[in-house]
């Protein structure tokens, strides 16, 4: 650990199509944050953006990884994915908007609030595209 | 009094250090030491799966015994609902409860008539969108402290209603002290319970500062008596009771069918609780009106203390349940009432519980985090229970709380033999 990354630094894999395992850096990451005495309302954020990040990935891209970095002043999440990218992110971010398949939605999800939901949460939010490429969410949350 | 009292304890000349307890505990409060197991007391919840699989019979509940009557002048049995699950349908109520009474009670209050005054006050907060989504029923109170350990961002959905058992001692009280013109000081209150966690609401409550009741009873002691009672029995009182959807509170989702609420969840099995408590807490459920959680199978007819087996116990109280019913209608203006002169609603805050919060100070914790991880990598991963702590992350964890040893680790030590 160096000087000026104090903290914790946490990676989960996130498979596409993989509804099993998704959920699965939320629930950790939770009972981290619980057994850092942080504060319950802050943790109930951090795990849903947590949450959607890993079902945005799983539902709509190739696959990808989440990490997240603690320290006793902030939550860093970074949610990354292999592709294929997003065209237009004003449109992606409209609650409700939702380019996810019927297979997915049949299983009661691609509402079209994931992004909504994670920028709610997060005290920053930020999200970067390119078409063809990749997607990157970064959310920070102060304790 | 002591800080943490439990009705769940363990005894220890029964225990011989077997992990069913272990693994199946929701909260992972037990750990097996020294071939003996213990319960971590600043954990426990009461929930009482630990009683339920326990081949050795070596955990129990701590109830109360009916000398404690002899303390006042006049005692109040409050039967619980689940008690109707004991007995076949046709059977006759009365007799039962003559049967309680001959045991050394002056009066008996059943807790569906309670019951059916909370269904009131449920009906209308369902209607009342002020109140935070999903509304969660706090009629399980190993749920609620379920929720400020593991769920504390859901405090505020819990409803901040009493139990029919709370609600029912008041009841009675006033109807005795009307009745029969008896000081409050005189009278005795116990419970006919089918569930540690009640028993330890009693002396420990949550929402209230004090507790109505005096103790608990449990099914289980007075099961015999009251059906050699019950035999006996010619001419017997007719005793007023609940309707049958109070009694119908008694199994999973008996709540809200006496609710009438339509968009609900009942879940029984505080596994499954568990589960349906992380979605909540995702806000997968923020549309949801009003959640039913009970940590027993099948709701209050599995709790640990009845005699009956819960599936045929809850299937009739389903019968019972929707017995139609000439009972009069509880009088709305009755329940406000009840509610202005505080006879159902919480009157204390309720908060987290964080015990499991590894240090005060966060650097700390997050070293100690670090720590639990390069741990955990050292162990096998199996989580067999041998070394004591019901996985191998819970050891980690152990080891760096200050109460176990990587040597308590059976492969380990296995592997250290071969290397020597």
């Amino acid at each position: 650990m160096s000087k000026d990354n104090i903290g914790l630094n946490l990676e989960y894999e996130v498979l596409r199509n993989d509804f099993t395992k998704a959920g699965e850096a939320s629930s950790n990451i939770k009972k981290i944050l619980t057994q850092l005495g942080i504060n319950s309302s802050i943790i109930r954020r951090i795990a849903i953006a947590t949450y959607e990040a890993e079902m945005n990935i799983a539902i709509h891209s190739l696959g990808g990884c989440i990490t997240v970095n603690v320290t006793p002043k902030e939550i860093n999440i970074v949610a990354l994915d292999n592709g294929p990218g997003i065209e237009d992110i004003e449109l992606a971010m409209q609650e409700g908007y939702s380019t996810a398949p019927n297979s997915v939605r049949e299983l009661g999800f691609g509402a079209g609030m994931g992004l909504s939901n994670m920028k709610r949460c997060s005290d920053k939010f930020k999200i970067t595209s390119q078409k063809g490429k990749n997607t990157r969410v970064n959310m920070i949350i102060y304790i | 009094m002591n800080k943490y009292f439990h009705s769940v304890v363990l005894e220890e000349e029964k225990c011989n250090g077997c992990t069913n307890c272990l693994r199946r505990c929701p909260i992972e409060a037990i750990r097996v030491k020294d071939k003996k197991a213990t319960i971590i007391k600043e954990r426990c919840i009461d929930c009482g799966e630990c009683i339920r699989v326990c081949p050795y019979h070596a955990q129990k509940s701590i109830t109360d015994d009916l000398e404690m009557l002899n303390n006042f002048e006049f005692n109040i049995a409050i039967p619980s609902m689940p008690l109707y699950g004991q007995f076949d349908v046709g059977t006759d109520m009365d007799k039962v409860y003559q049967g309680i009474k001959d045991l050394g009670f002056d009066y008996i209050y059943d807790e569906a008539r309670a019951a059916d005054i909370v269904a009131e006050v449920f009906k209308e907060m369902v209607k009342d969108s002020s109140f935070q989504r999903p509304i969660i029923s706090a009629l399980c109170p190993a749920i609620v402290r379920l929720i400020q350990v593991r769920f504390p961002s859901l405090i505020d959905n819990i409803a901040r209603v009493e139990s029919p058992m709370e609600v029912a001692a008041r009841l009675a009280k006033k109807e005795v002290i009307e009745k029969f013109g008896i000081s409050l000081q005189k009278i005795g209150i116990f419970y006919l319970t089918q569930c540690p966690a009640k028993v330890t609401s009693i002396r420990k409550p949550i929402g209230i500062s004090e507790s109505h009741l005096n103790g608990a009873i449990s099914i289980t002691k007075l099961y015999g008596h009251i059906i050699k009672n019950a035999k006996k029995i010619q001419n017997n009182e007719t005793f007023q009771k609940g309707s049958p959807l109070g009694v119908g509170w008694a199994r999973v989702g008996g709540q809200s069918y006496a609710i009438g609420v339509e968009n609900y969840i009942a879940v029984d099995g505080i596994e499954n609780v568990i589960n349906v408590l992380e979605e909540i807490e995702l806000g997968k459920l923020n549309n949801l009106d009003f959640f039913e959680g009970l940590a027993c199978t099948g709701g209050c007819v599995g709790g640990p203390l009845n005699v009956e087996n819960p599936f045929i116990a809850k299937s009739r109280i389903r019968k019972l349940s929707k017995i139609k019913s000439k009972a009069k209608k509880i009088n709305k203006n009755y329940v406000k009432m009840l509610q202005d002169e505080g006879y159902i609603g919480w009157t204390e805050n309720i908060y987290p519980k964080g015990i499991m919060t590894l240090d005060d100070d966060m650097k700390v914790a997050l070293e100690k985090i670090e720590k639990i991880k390069e741990i955990a990598g050292l162990l096998p991963g199996l989580d067999c229970g041998s070394c004591g702590s019901p996985t191998c992350t819970a050891l980690a964890e152990d080891i760096v709380r200050g109460f176990g040893n990587l040597e308590d680790c059976v492969f380990r030590m296995k592997e250290n033999m071969k290397k020597r």
